[in-house]
């Protein structure tokens, strides 16, 4: 069937219209919103605190532990029931995985960087709006970065290569490659890859290439959302 | 040598934005050198002094520092002595020997000193490699604190709050009619009549706010001026 | 419980103040959004202060129970989320988020807002369950007020979505409402400290009070919902005035309702 343009009208390479607001949970120690099409994420930060069960504590550094939890009503169709699941631990893990690498708590042993992400409304990209959620409220609690992560999702859709696909584009008919990519802006080191899908080698590297634009431009929107956290009222 | 310095004094840096370029500028606290540049790793106000760019942090959970003077919160009693919650990470112990001039006799009910929940004023004495805290209440304006009201407030702004010299916590004081003692680690005990308390609190928000713009000490200045009169 | 922040609190009462200036039966803003996820049949966000709760409605069809043919089914759930509180955890609910819920769904349920018998599509065959989820995103004190009326909210604007071949079609929403009635339950709680009475405290003020009683009612005032907790006992004189004072604020909140 091929597609000859995107559902919504979009340039191939161009990620969903964006909205980034940080301090959006007072209690936490940082927060941030970040919303991309109709995908929203709230991350909270609590930590450095103390880490429990103690077993669990590393001697030697801080551990970052990150939780992704869509809310019940957040699907696309049926209600999520709660409690997470494989998918949702999955995704933690990636996560962690995602950030760490910007990130040396050896100055905290024994101590947790709790970051838990709540989505309210989902549409795709989930697991990449998560990611660059997580990386301002994690600047918002003032713990120490090299640099701010981003993610978004690339991949094909039938015959054409695009940037953060819709819920609509993952499922069309002609089949589709879903790739979220995590990566560091500065450096442009990958540190989330995942793929559902079919791609073939040589295109993996264009897509990658068109995921390192679009992360520069989320990067944008995360550096201006952390500035406007203290403009003058 | 030449060098280029992106960022303007005063003005909030985050993570990952380049500051400066040029082997002759320094990189200070909450910043890393990348090649030439001299990157930002922590949220927060830049500071350009010399050739030394350095972030001060604008939030952040407190981190303990031998000789800080904080507020903590009596969480367990020990075998000689107590576990006090110091709002970090890491917990503290205050010996016996540490807590009071009295003698106190061995099998003696610690709780009678300081129960559960007590806020006391500490010195911190001691930090191991493992992060175990010490901490001594023998030492002049360390003590139990009875009454009034605990703020929380972020750490990182309690000098602010203070101001130089303790000018600012000066100036609440006297308009609020208040005792005013404040932690490091972002505790701050205040004992006085209610409206005097919500007024410092008040006030105490607004610095918190405003930490970061110019002109704070004369806005504080006026606005005291004002509420005190009510 | 906190000894030190009750007595002081119980000096701010006498004296007719709270910990952030308001008299103790003043709320503080209240905000209510409703549409707030498109994800959601019906969705609500309401902020009382800095409290955050976030309302969504999912609509399903199903069977009916056997010993009930003609009457659908309504559940409210509860999440108070380690997002909200450094005081929640992760994990299934726990009796807080229990209780929270049950609260709710009581006030929902016994003023008869969702009338069980209107859930029936087809007798015998197909009914609609109502879930209603509701979410902490800040706790800053007084969860179970903010998420009452979040629950309201979510259900005035709730749309029943499409139905083909006995499915819910979610792509395709209808614009008919979900058939309540106008009981416009809220649930207030009432606090006490030293016999001083309060509303809508801060988690600072949360952590001081000798008991609590929220007080649901319906729009004429009748009460639906009771629920007492804390360690301390009251005089059934501290209930009257408790109840009378649940019934003024009910009624003021529920001029921030969207017609």
């Amino acid at each position: 069937m091929a597609y000859p343009k995107r559902f919504d009208g979009r340039a191939w390479d161009e990620p969903r219209p964006m909205e980034a607001k940080v301090g959006v949970v007072p209690r936490a120690d940082g927060s941030a919103m970040f919303r991309i099409g109709n995908t929203v994420a709230i991350a909270a930060v609590y930590g450095p605190r103390d880490l429990h069960p103690k077993f669990m504590q590393n001697p030697e550094t801080g551990i970052l532990r990150c939780d992704y939890n869509m809310l019940p009503f957040s699907g696309h169709g049926d209600r999520v029931k709660p409690g997470g699941g494989r998918r949702a631990r999955e995704i933690g893990m990636v996560m962690e995985n995602a950030i760490r690498p910007v990130i040396d708590l050896k100055d905290y042993p024994n101590t947790v960087v709790d970051v838990f992400v709540d989505l309210p409304q989902t549409d795709a990209g989930t697991r990449c709006a998560a990611i660059t959620a997580a990386a301002m409220a994690l600047a918002d609690a003032g713990i120490e970065m090299k640099e701010l992560p981003a993610a978004v999702a690339v991949g094909r859709v039938s015959d054409k290569f695009v940037v953060d696909l819709n819920y609509d584009e993952e499922a069309h008919e002609d089949g589709a490659a879903d790739i979220p990519v995590a990566m560091l802006p500065r450096s442009g080191k990958v540190t989330l890859l995942q793929m559902d899908g079919d791609i073939q080698p040589a295109d993996l590297k264009k897509v990658l290439q068109m995921a390192h634009k679009a992360i520069i431009k989320i990067n944008e929107v995360q550096k201006a959302a952390l500035k406007a956290r203290f403009a003058d009222k | 040598m030449t060098e280029t310095i992106h960022i303007k004094d005063k003005t909030i840096a985050v993570p990952g934005e380049t500051l400066a370029e040029g082997m002759s500028v320094l990189p200070g606290a909450g910043t890393y050198r990348d090649g030439d540049a001299i990157v930002c790793s922590r949220l927060g106000l830049a500071s350009v002094e010399d050739k030394v760019i350095k972030i001060v942090p604008m939030s952040g959970v407190y981190t303990p520092k031998l000789g800080d003077h904080i507020i903590g919160k009596v969480t367990d009693i020990l075998l000689s002595g107590w576990r006090v919650e110091t709002r970090s990470p890491y917990s503290a112990v205050m010996n016996t020997k540490d807590a009071v001039t009295d003698f106190i006799p061995r099998g003696a009910n610690l709780a009678e000193y300081f129960a559960l929940g007590d806020h006391i004023v500490i010195k911190i004495v001691n930090i191991t490699s493992q992060h175990l805290v010490d901490v001594t209440m023998k030492g002049p304006g360390l003590m139990k604190l009875q009454g009034g009201r605990i703020v929380e407030v972020s750490a990182a702004k309690v000098p602010r709050i203070v101001g130089r010299d303790g000018s600012m916590i000066q100036m609440i004081k006297d308009a609020t009619g208040c005792e005013i003692i404040p932690g490091q680690n972002g505790w701050i005990w205040i004992k006085g009549k209610p409206q005097g308390e919500i007024l410092a609190i008040e006030a105490m928000r607004a610095i918190e706010r405003e930490a970061h713009l110019p002109g704070l000490t004369e806005r504080m200045k006026a606005w005291l001026t004002q509420h005190a009169k009510r | 419980m906190n000894r030190n922040t009750r007595t002081n609190l119980a000096t701010y009462l006498k004296d007719g103040l709270r910990y952030d200036g308001r008299k103790p039966t003043d709320f503080r803003d209240i905000t209510i959004e409703t549409d707030i996820t498109r994800s959601a049949e019906g969705s609500a966000r309401v902020r009382i202060g800095k409290t955050e709760v976030i309302a969504g409605v999912k609509l399903a069809v199903q069977k009916p129970y056997p010993d009930r043919p003609d009457e659908g089914t309504m559940m409210v759930n509860a999440e108070l989320r380690p997002l909200a509180s450094p005081q929640f955890e992760t994990g299934p609910p726990g009796d807080w988020a229990t209780e929270l819920a049950r609260v709710v769904d009581r006030g929902i349920r016994e003023s008869k807002l969702i009338d069980t018998a209107t859930l029936c599509i087809t007798p015998g065959e197909l009914v609609w369950n109502v879930m209603i989820d509701l979410v902490s995103i800040n706790d800053d004190g007084n969860l179970l007020d903010a998420a009452g009326l979040a629950a309201l909210a979510a259900l005035k604007t709730t749309k029943l979505p499409g139905l083909k071949d006995k499915m819910v079609d979610y792509e395709h929403r209808t614009n008919d409402k979900l058939p309540i009635s106008d009981a416009e339950p809220l649930p207030i709680t009432v606090f006490s400290v030293d016999g001083h009475q309060f509303i809508d405290p801060t988690y600072e003020e949360e952590d001081a009070y000798d008991a609590r009683l929220t007080i649901a009612t319906n729009k004429k005032g009748e009460l639906c919902a009771l629920q007492k907790g804390g360690e301390g006992p009251l005089s059934i004189d501290e209930i009257d005035k408790m109840v009378h004072l649940a019934v003024d604020k009910a009624q003021e909140v529920r001029k921030k309702l969207p017609r």
